[in-house]
């Protein structure tokens, strides 16, 4: 009966999404009278789940998941919902568990909400409420099946310690060859960079930098605030940064804590895709960017000299709060 | 190659999003509807391999009669013809059933879908039919390429991208990538005069399990006002990111 979570690793090291599903998982299964259960693969130390309200863990180790594949992870997460009885299954909203977590419904035949901010609604009917209409709307979704699949908006709860005692159990999934019809032939990824997906804060650049050498003030201020950089639409089409920069309704979502815009005008495809961070801060020279409109922070003036000075002021912040 | 490109209808961007009937249904009214952003992408993508590789492209839709003129467009983009599966889609499983259904029917080779619609944001209507039919599948496809029935592809993944092989028949949930931007095309008056002559058949659904079932809508609490800060008082940005946001 207990509740089942895939608590995501990369490296050796947790994500943070596993996390915050585990605070999450943890507070639901308070109201429903019952534990959580976290899936692990090939990770050697759990012990940090257990800050977080994790009761149980079960640890996959095999070799031929070092690769993330979804059919064969959709397929593991299953057997051990079924072992465990589980009737609720809770995923983040990571790439790889957007990924999986379709596949997963359909074969545990669950209902499957995804994009849930917050707790249930209510748990008998359960309902969830989620994002909708890129984020200008909320959606309550009932779920009828009697086993149910759920997927957490990143960032929407957040992180909360709830010391509990651990139990490790050592699981042994079967894994069949037809499990591997996607094979992965080599990964790519930017090293020594915090990715938009994993950041805290994103600041992000758009036309009003003026060209591809001057986004160096993007970089130092991202640099300060080990945030990631970002960029808009028509940077990203001109070629000064590269797509995978690019944030907003056809890039990528952004939903971080902070978010600051420089020299971004604010379209409404561009809203669409950030709008589901916490604090917006918007500099901009011109005072009726319709960014002001939805920013939390703003500052009129030119981010050739703004930029600059934040740089040096959050650096002595910084040194002062360290 | 028989490719089948999944097409869901959905409010343009700019559309004013109110809800009716005691906010249990989306507000129509005034409401201008495209072809999903993240379906263009693998319409087109599909139309290359029209072009350069002698495929066939269907496009098809869940929806009601209302719906055709985002179908029509998807021809007068270039696709051969068209299927509309008469039903309101109530939910992803829903659409889902009946897509693989059509699927199961047509042999199709390739299904492109969008990785997520901008109405409901679910994200699990390719996934699903994937799991429904038990074809490969590739979400987040960024880059596809076919030869014979190999496939080589490529997956955006957080912080980076991933390149995997695999075979046909296969199911991908595509997005910007696949091609850009400026590769998107605006139907010319010849392609929207043919596109009138195109077949689109209509098919009624097949049953599905009612899993999900969305019960009402909220939209957010209006936000408070903006904040101004003068150019030359950048500390006091720093004090209200600090102490008031509580974000640095």
């Amino acid at each position: 009966m207990s509740i089942l979570i895939y608590a995501e690793s990369a490296e050796g090291k947790f994500k943070k999404v596993a996390f915050e599903i585990a605070s999450y998982a943890k507070k639901v299964a308070e109201s429903l009278g019952t534990t959580v259960t976290a899936l692990t693969v090939n990770m050697e130390n759990v012990s940090d789940l257990s800050k977080y309200g994790v009761d149980k863990v079960l640890k996959v180790n095999n070799d031929k998941l070092v690769e993330f594949n979804a059919k064969a992870y959709a397929d593991v997460i299953k057997q051990a919902a079924q072992q465990e009885n589980t009737k609720l299954v809770i995923l983040s909203s990571s790439t790889n568990s957007i990924y999986l977590s379709s596949l997963l419904a359909v074969s545990l035949e669950a209902g499957f909400a995804s994009n849930v901010v917050g707790l249930p609604v209510s748990t008998a009917p359960f309902q969830v409420k989620r994002n909708a209409f890129s984020n200008k709307a909320f959606n309550i979704t009932e779920i009828n099946t009697d086993v149910k699949v759920i997927g957490l908006a990143k960032n929407s709860y957040g992180i909360f310690e709830n010391a509990s005692t651990l139990t490790e159990e050592i699981f042994s999934p079967n894994i069949g060859d037809n499990d591997f019809g996607i094979k992965v032939a080599s990964v790519e990824k930017s090293s020594g960079k915090v990715s938009i997906a994993d950041a805290d804060i994103v600041v992000s650049g758009g036309r009003g930098l003026k060209g591809p050498e001057n986004w160096n003030l993007i970089e130092d201020l991202a640099a300060v605030l080990g945030a990631a950089t970002a960029c808009s639409k028509p940077v990203s089409d001109l070629g000064w940064r590269p797509h995978a920069e690019h944030v907003g309704q056809t890039g990528k979502p952004v939903a971080t804590n902070l978010y600051i815009a420089i020299g971004i005008s604010g379209a409404i495809q561009h809203i669409a895709g950030i709008n589901a961070s916490k604090v917006k801060v918007v500099i901009n020279s011109d005072a009726e960017a319709p960014f002001f409109k939805v920013a939390d922070y703003g500052i009129v003036g030119d981010a050739f000299e703004i930029v600059p000075q934040l740089i040096e002021k959050l650096k002595a912040f910084k040194a002062q709060n360290a | 190659m028989k490719i089948l490109v999944c097409i869901s209808h959905v409010p343009d961007t700019t559309s004013k999003i109110n809800f009716t009937n005691a906010d249990t249904e989306f507000d129509t009214n005034g409401v201008q509807y495209v072809i999903n952003p993240n379906d263009e992408f693998g319409l087109t993508r599909a139309i290359w391999f029209q072009e350069q590789q002698g495929a066939t492209v269907t496009v098809v839709n869940v929806g009601g009669p209302e719906t055709e003129p985002t179908l029509r467009k998807a021809l007068a983009i270039g696709a051969n013809d068209a299927i509309r599966i008469n039903a309101t889609p109530t939910d992803g499983f829903f659409v889902a059933k009946q897509l693989a259904e059509v699927i199961k029917t047509g042999g199709y080779d390739l299904v492109i879908a969008g990785k997520e619609s901008l109405d409901y944001n679910g994200g699990m209507v390719p996934g699903m039919i994937a799991g429904i039919s038990g074809y490969n599948f590739l979400n987040s496809c960024i880059n596809i390429t076919v030869e014979g029935t190999n496939v080589k592809a490529v997956r955006e993944i957080d912080g980076g991208k991933e390149s995997i092989s695999t075979s046909l028949p296969l199911i991908i949930g595509g997005q910007k990538g696949l091609v850009e931007e400026k590769d998107l095309r605006i139907p010319n008056m010849r392609g929207i005069m043919t596109a009138r002559t195109k077949t689109l058949n209509v098919v009624e659904p097949v049953e599905a399990a009612v899993n999900t079932k969305a019960v009402k809508f909220e939209k957010p609490a209006p936000k408070s006002a903006i904040k101004m800060v003068a150019a030359d008082n950048l500390d006091e940005l720093i004090n209200l990111l600090h102490n008031e946001a509580k974000v640095i």
